[in-house]
């Protein structure tokens, strides 16, 4: 059977990875290719590029790095931010990403969703969605979690499997950055609601959260997380290690 | 030289990349000259297999390739390109491939347990069946990226592995000079490259 997915993501602007990170050993952290590099090799199963850039000029250095992170590292690769329209999708897929991760441009155009799987297949369209509790809802949030759209979470992402999205990330804004463990009241209804890939994110701490995690919800197929990873405070290596001993079933 | 098949079909960065890596000689190209002249030849192939296989036949590289493979130059499909080497297809209809290997592929819908996700994708470890060169680097169990919905079978004679997904599916299959991966081995870190390693020394 397939195992548990773990997904490191970087935030990359003006060809660097922001947010910080702290590795021995590694000459320059905050090289994107030298981490994809060394999350690649430490095990991860796929790589998450997050394009925070706003110009122009940032977004060419941008594909350059995927690029080279491209001819370097040989694992899945994911790319979101700033995906708006099918020449997004033609221009990091052509620097060697797999998979294009859409959020605030397909809430604001849906049909994003179904031109893109029809012309590259489901496969390569992930749903990335930023949810919120609001007065006892579920809500979507778009422009980096930042404004409410008012829109109910498990049905927008219904309709988004609906379109062809072939993979949803569901980012918890309740839980991200708390490191107190991932959403898993919101997890369990949105890997109820459709029979794609369910990738969670947002409030991994420690390993024993991605144990909670996997054993809570046998149907999540992956587990999300940045700056845990980048701050070393949880080593995928360990992690992949202490996820068998509790019979997770993982790539080691 | 290694020709990795250009027909329009998918992104051939990455395999090109990983070949690359490895150090291995590639030429990305559509030319039937230069596939002739090449020491192996790679059909990648991502999408539906009726507009693959149509495209093959249009620029006539199907019959470059079908000939190429009698002369006995090894042949590497991968994912939709080792679909193609079957004899037939049920996916959307029925189509016939370039019938380099006996037998068909079909949905794994209606196959394995319903509450299983369609595609199979994620990594999955290999069953090895038989002893073969392309496993000169890797081992039984080692894991892979797969991403389809539709799978190989009755290629008894052909099959070397295969993954456990519910039932049993067709993950390598090879009979003498060709062979093919129904996962990505260019997406499969350090054991996908050992893969394409292993057939570069072929």
């Amino acid at each position: 059977m397939i195992t548990k997915r773990i997904i490191p993501c970087l935030d990359v602007k003006n060809g660097r990875v922001v947010k910080g990170v702290n590795f021995e050993g590694l000459s320059d952290v905050s090289c994107p290719v030298e981490l994809a590099k060394y999350y690649s090799s430490c095990g991860a199963d796929e790589l998450v590029f997050y394009d925070i850039t706003a110009s122009f000029e940032e977004r060419r250095l941008f594909t350059d790095i995927l690029t080279r992170v491209a001819q370097n590292v040989f694992i899945p690769l994911t790319v979101g931010g700033g995906i708006n329209t099918l020449d997004d999708f033609d221009r990091v897929l052509k620097c060697g990403a797999d998979k294009v991760s859409v959020n605030s441009g397909a809430i604001k155009n849906p049909q994003l969703i179904k031109e893109a799987s029809l012309k590259y297949g489901s496969q390569c369209v992930v749903l990335s969605v930023d949810v919120k509790r609001v007065d006892g809802e579920f809500l979507v949030f778009s422009k980096g979690g930042r404004e409410n759209t008012g829109i109910e979470a498990i049905s927008w992402i219904k309709q988004g499997v609906e379109l062809g999205a072939g993979e949803i990330v569901v980012n918890s804004i309740d839980t991200d950055g708390v490191k107190n463990g991932f959403d898993i009241e919101l997890l369990k209804l949105v890997c109820e609601a459709v029979s794609v890939p369910v990738i969670a994110s947002g409030g991994a701490g420690s390993i024993d959260h991605f144990i909670e995690l996997f054993n809570e919800i046998p149907d999540i197929d992956a587990g999300l997380a940045a700056s845990i990873f980048h701050f070393g405070e949880v080593e995928i290596k360990e992690l992949k290690k202490q996820l068998k001993e509790n019979n997770i079933r993982v790539r080691i | 030289m290694i020709a990795i098949v250009d027909y329009g079909v998918g992104n051939l960065f990455s395999v090109k990349s990983s070949f690359n890596y490895i150090g291995a000689e590639v030429i990305v190209t559509g030319n039937a000259e230069e596939i002739r002249k090449a020491d192996k030849i790679l059909l990648p192939g991502v999408g539906a297999f009726e507009d693959a296989i149509a495209k093959l036949r249009s620029t006539g590289l199907d019959k470059v390739i079908i000939e190429e493979a009698k002369n006995g130059k090894p042949i590497m499909g991968i994912c939709l390109g080792m679909q193609l080497l079957f004899e037939k297809s049920y996916e959307f209809g029925e189509h016939e491939g370039l019938g380099l290997l006996s037998g068909s592929v079909v949905p794994m819908k209606g196959v394995i347990k319903e509450d299983l996700k369609i595609p199979h994708i994620g990594y999955n470890a290999l069953i090895f069946k038989k002893n073969h060169p392309l496993f000169k680097y890797i081992k039984d169990g080692d894991y892979v990226y797969f991403v389809h919905s539709f799978y190989a079978k009755d290629c008894e004679d052909s099959l070397l592995a295969t993954t456990e997904y519910d039932k049993e599916l067709t993950a390598i299959v090879g009979k003498d000079n060709v062979m093919g991966c129904q996962f990505h081995p260019e997406k499969s870190g350090e054991i996908g490259l050992n893969i394409l390693k292993a057939f570069c020394e072929m």
